[in-house]
């Protein structure tokens, strides 16, 4: 008997190793997966089950965490929800994270191996940090200025630091609270059905995600595009373009809003805003120079991110000649964002060089130890920086006598270019009122802000003026905190 | 059959009885289990449960009880045996008290506290009045017949949750299925002992096979087949596996005849196709083990199987600590059927680990007091309770681990339920019995004079009594 019982044992030895052998396949092996199953609840209830690490705008948390006592436990809050809601994004237990929230995810929720003390060890036991804080580079007064300018109508505004790449400024409008969204339930519900059927879009980021004829702002491409190709050597030289402008290939007739376009000089055409001027030298550099020159300033690149995405601007590759000129003066099938155009004036701003634009200046650890830090980065060299000086002196201009007077600054130096841009079928839509600007403080070596401001329902009269009316006004209080902000650091 | 023996060991052989080791081992089960209860009040509130020391004391005096009546009639008894199910049952008690926290409406802990206290005091009494184990050969019949009434009655009584293996009477619940294990297995280690060399050496040759004549085998199938009938009835076809794993291992033991085996697995195959094929509530326990995420991609949500897994997945290597899992995600029978997933989760795969081991450990106590013992009664029993606890944990581990199809069955200890507990209780202390026989001075024969000496396949008389 004795063998059969040394037999059984030896069966229940197997079954033994069975069980073990299963469990090591189930809970080492496949256990990745099982993890990474959508069905799994745990990630969800692991990831709320801390608050989230705090979104921080100059110095202080623009964001919260309230206990639910629900299985998704922690549950985010607002300071200033609508005002930070284009910069952070929300953070949903149903709807999920946008932007910040979306990009710093794995910091804020306390996934970031970077942020355990030993991240060999933390990988093995997979444990969870508290969520680290995201430090943005908006300064709150240019962010209030912003907001307040825009005062509830649609439309957006980005501030730059032209040397850095700086994001000081974030603005959507009509914005939304973000908090409304934290949590679970009916409520939640309700208010993503409410937010998303508006006609006024308010969770739409219009700063980096709409996009918009650039109208007249994109006469400094163009303008930096003929110096650069030399098309132009003297900008105040007669340009030798007749008014009005016949569309090459067409008896279509391009007309001015402005006096005096007729042979004027670029300096003029900029200061004025002249449609025959700057059409005629979009058509003079040719399809292959204009292509080239705007996708130096950024145009048609899909892999922006600061962190956030941005959408791409456009700028055709292939058009007609005619198509060429509307192109060039911000119409046809060009759009920018209002970061793109942002991103134009800091070009300008910074001897022709664009500093790729960021919104998260460091990440840390709840403790408050650095993580990781955004360094400054060239994005473009978007035009030569004695071409950059030319344009600088032609936007100063512009505010100082031209379309742009509504925007200067006493005691700055203030270059701008207005914009109005049609748009709709046969241009009947209400004209988009643009305005890019930069400014300097007098005794310092750089400028110390540019800024872009879109305002999509203009109620100003259908001339470019409009730019300079609705939009000037909003880009000079964003500047004018931006250099009180400056000064103030300098001391 | 009772046999005078002397209890003391002969003049000059000094056998260690290692009571000692025993009280020292059962210091650290009562102190592991404490510990747990702590480290989940610690984890869930951040301060120890204000009743941890009452439950140290409680799971302690238990266990102090418990020793004492081992010391006192079984002072030979393996002392691995008791420590081994004082963990597990106090583990049990901790994992049910951290899924009390999760389930308000709930609360298990406190009957199982109660039905544990109950399964000790069984354990002393089968300790104390239980001199000899071989008195039991003599109630093989009475074994047989008892289980089978246990096994029926439940049909009598309202199904809870599709099978009908439940007595309710006022507020408590019993699975008297469960207690029918024992007294099979005592049954079936009378026979095989009282017939197996008729079961092994007489009979017809049909090829290489040799059978033996159905006057023999006849009884022992029919008690087994309608054993197993009554659980198909019931829906209980995890006991109804672990009766077919018994049996098979005992004829197996007895007989030594391999071709047993063979014949059972054939038999068992097809009738669990048949079963699995027709029967929809087993069917559906198939179709979810051949593929548990099929809910999932239907849209329905993961299911208990999936959730299980995702749980076991979810310990890892060292688990997230007790208290800090997410296994009340499986939903019902989180405290019963699944509580295994807890362990998995909360202590990883180290600690699910440490538990196979703990059992593994008191089956191969179990299997050595057989290969110890001289009588083949008690050796065939000491090899059926031993079994009985190996195809539990393997059955239902292997089912929540999607091994095996998942049929409904305790953990033996860990899981709450109430005849359960007291059941494996009861196994322990005759396990501690056989083991005390086992390691017992054997007296000398010519000393004594009354007792033949047994020496292997020396057949055993049938019915003495």
């Amino acid at each position: 008997m004795i063998r059969y019982i040394r037999r059984a044992a030896a069966l229940c030895l197997v079954l033994l190793a069975a069980l073990l052998v299963n469990a090591a396949r189930v809970m080492v092996f496949e256990a990745e997966e099982l993890d990474d199953n959508p069905a799994n609840r745990r990630i969800a209830i692991d990831r709320y089950a801390e608050p989230r690490g705090e979104i921080v705008v100059d110095g202080k948390p623009v964001t919260g965490s309230r206990d639910s006592g629900q299985q998704l436990r922690w549950e985010r809050t607002y300071r200033q929800g609508p005002l930070y809601a284009p910069v952070t994004g929300y953070a949903s237990q149903t709807y999920g994270t946008t932007l910040v929230e979306h990009a710093e995810d794995s910091v804020l929720g306390g996934t970031d191996p970077m942020l355990a003390p030993l991240p060999l060890w933390n990988d093995l036991t997979r444990g969870r940090q508290p969520g680290g804080d995201v430090l943005t580079t908006v300064r709150a007064p240019m962010q209030e200025a912003a907001y307040r300018g825009l005062d509830g109508k649609r439309g957006a505004v980005v501030a730059i630091e032209p040397s850095s790449g700086r994001i000081l400024a974030l603005v959507s409008s009509p914005s939304y609270d973000p908090g409304v969204l934290s949590g679970t339930g009916r409520k939640v519900k309700d208010s993503w059905k409410r937010l998303n059927s508006s006609p006024n879009q308010p969770m739409l980021n219009r700063a980096l995600r709409s996009t918009y004829p650039p109208g007249s702002t994109f006469k400094i491409v163009t303008a930096a595009a003929a110096l650069d190709a030399g098309v132009v050597r003297d900008v105040d030289a007669p340009t030798d373009t007749p008014d009005p402008f016949v569309l090459p290939g067409t008896r279509q007739v391009l007309p001015n809003e402005a006096k005096g376009c007729g042979d004027a000089s670029l300096a003029y055409a900029i200061q004025w805003s002249c449609n025959t001027v700057m059409a005629g030298l979009g058509v003079e550099v040719g399809l292959a120079g204009m292509v080239d020159a705007v996708e130096r300033f950024g145009f048609n690149d899909t892999g922006l991110r600061v962190p956030s995405w941005v959408a791409k601007s456009n700028f055709d590759r292939a058009m007609s000649p005619d198509q060429l000129a509307q192109s060039s003066i911000g119409q046809f099938d060009t759009t920018a964002t209002p970061l793109q155009m942002a991103m134009v004036a800091s070009a300008v701003a910074n001897h022709g060089e664009i500093a790729r634009p960021y919104l998260v200046d460091r990440t840390t650890t709840s403790g408050g130890t650095t993580v990781d830090r955004t360094g400054r980065r060239t994005y473009r060299q978007a035009m030569t920086p004695s071409t950059a000086v030319q344009l600088q002196r032609l936007m100063v201009k512009a505010v100082e006598e031209g379309t742009g007077t509504n925007a200067a600054i006493p005691g700055a130096r203030v270059g701008g270019k207005t914009g109005t841009a049609q748009h709709g079928f046969g241009n009947t839509g209400t004209p988009y009122a643009w305005f890019i600007a930069w400014a300097q403080a007098e005794g310092t070596a750089q400028p110390a802000v540019a800024v872009a401001v879109v305002v999509e329902d203009a109620e100003a009269s259908r001339t470019d003026i409009s730019g300079g009316g609705s939009a000037a006004p909003i880009a000079r209080r964003v500047m004018e905190e931006a250099l009180r902000l400056e000064a103030e650091a300098r001391g | 059959m009772t046999t005078p023996r002397t209890d003391a060991p002969p003049p000059g052989v000094r056998i260690p009885k290692r009571r000692g080791v025993e009280l020292s081992l059962l210091v650290c089960a009562v102190l592991i289990s404490v510990s747990g209860y702590a480290a989940v009040g610690l984890a869930r509130s951040g301060a120890v449960p204000p009743d941890a020391a009452r439950y140290g004391a409680g799971l302690g005096l238990l266990a102090l009880v418990a020793h004492l009546a081992v010391r006192f009639r079984a002072p030979y008894a393996d002392p691995l045996l008791l420590p081994i199910a004082v963990l597990l049952n106090g583990l049990g008690l901790v994992l049910i008290y951290r899924l009390d926290l999760e389930t308000p409406n709930d609360q298990a802990a406190a009957t199982q506290l109660v039905w544990s206290t109950l399964g000790v005091a069984l354990f002393i009494v089968v300790v104390l009045l239980l001199r000899d184990h071989r008195t039991l050969q003599g109630y093989a019949y009475v074994s047989v017949a008892a289980a089978l009434a246990l096994m029926i009655l439940p049909i009598f009584f309202p199904a809870v949750n599709g099978a009908k293996i439940w007595i309710r009477i006022g507020g408590l619940s019993f699975q008297p299925g469960e207690f029918a294990k024992i007294l099979l297995a005592v049954f079936f280690a009378a026979y095989l002992a009282a017939n197996r060399n008729a079961l092994a050496y007489t009979g017809r040759r049909i090829w290489k096979f040799q059978f033996p004549t159905g006057r023999v085998l006849g009884p022992i199938v029919a008690i087994w087949l309608l054993s197993v009938g009554v659980l198909v009835l019931e829906r209980d076809l995890g006991t109804s596996l672990l009766f077919f794993g018994l049996f098979v291992i005992m004829l197996y033991v007895a007989t030594g005849r391999t071709g047993w085996i063979a014949v059972g697995l054939v038999l068992a195959s097809a009738g669990a196709f048949l079963v699995g094929s027709l029967e929809p509530h087993v069917h559906s326990r198939v179709e979810d083990w051949l593929d548990p995420f099929a809910s999932i991609r239907a849209g329905e949500g993961p299911g208990q199987l999936a959730q299980s897994l995702f749980a076991f997945a979810a310990g890892g290597m060292l688990g997230t600590g007790l208290g800090l899992g997410h296994s009340v995600l499986i939903g019902f029978a989180v405290k019963s059927d699944f509580i295994l997933a807890t362990a998995g989760e909360e202590l990883g795969l180290v600690g699910l680990t440490a538990l196979f081991l703990l059992y593994a450990l008191l089956v191969a106590r179990g299997y050595r007091a057989g290969l110890s013992l001289r009588d083949p009664f008690g050796r065939l029993l000491a090899i059926g309770l031993a079994s009985i606890v190996a195809l539990q944990v393997f059955v239902i581990a292997g089912g929540v681990m999607g091994l095996i199809p998942l049929t409904g069955m305790a953990m033996p200890f860990l899981a709450q339920g109430g005849s359960s507990v007291v059941t494996n209780w009861v196994i322990v202390a005759l396990l501690i019995r056989v083991s005390d026989s086992a390691r017992a001075p054997q007296p000398d024969s010519a000393d004594t004079g009354t007792l033949a000496p047994v020496r292997e396949d020396t057949p055993f008389r049938e019915g003495a009594s």
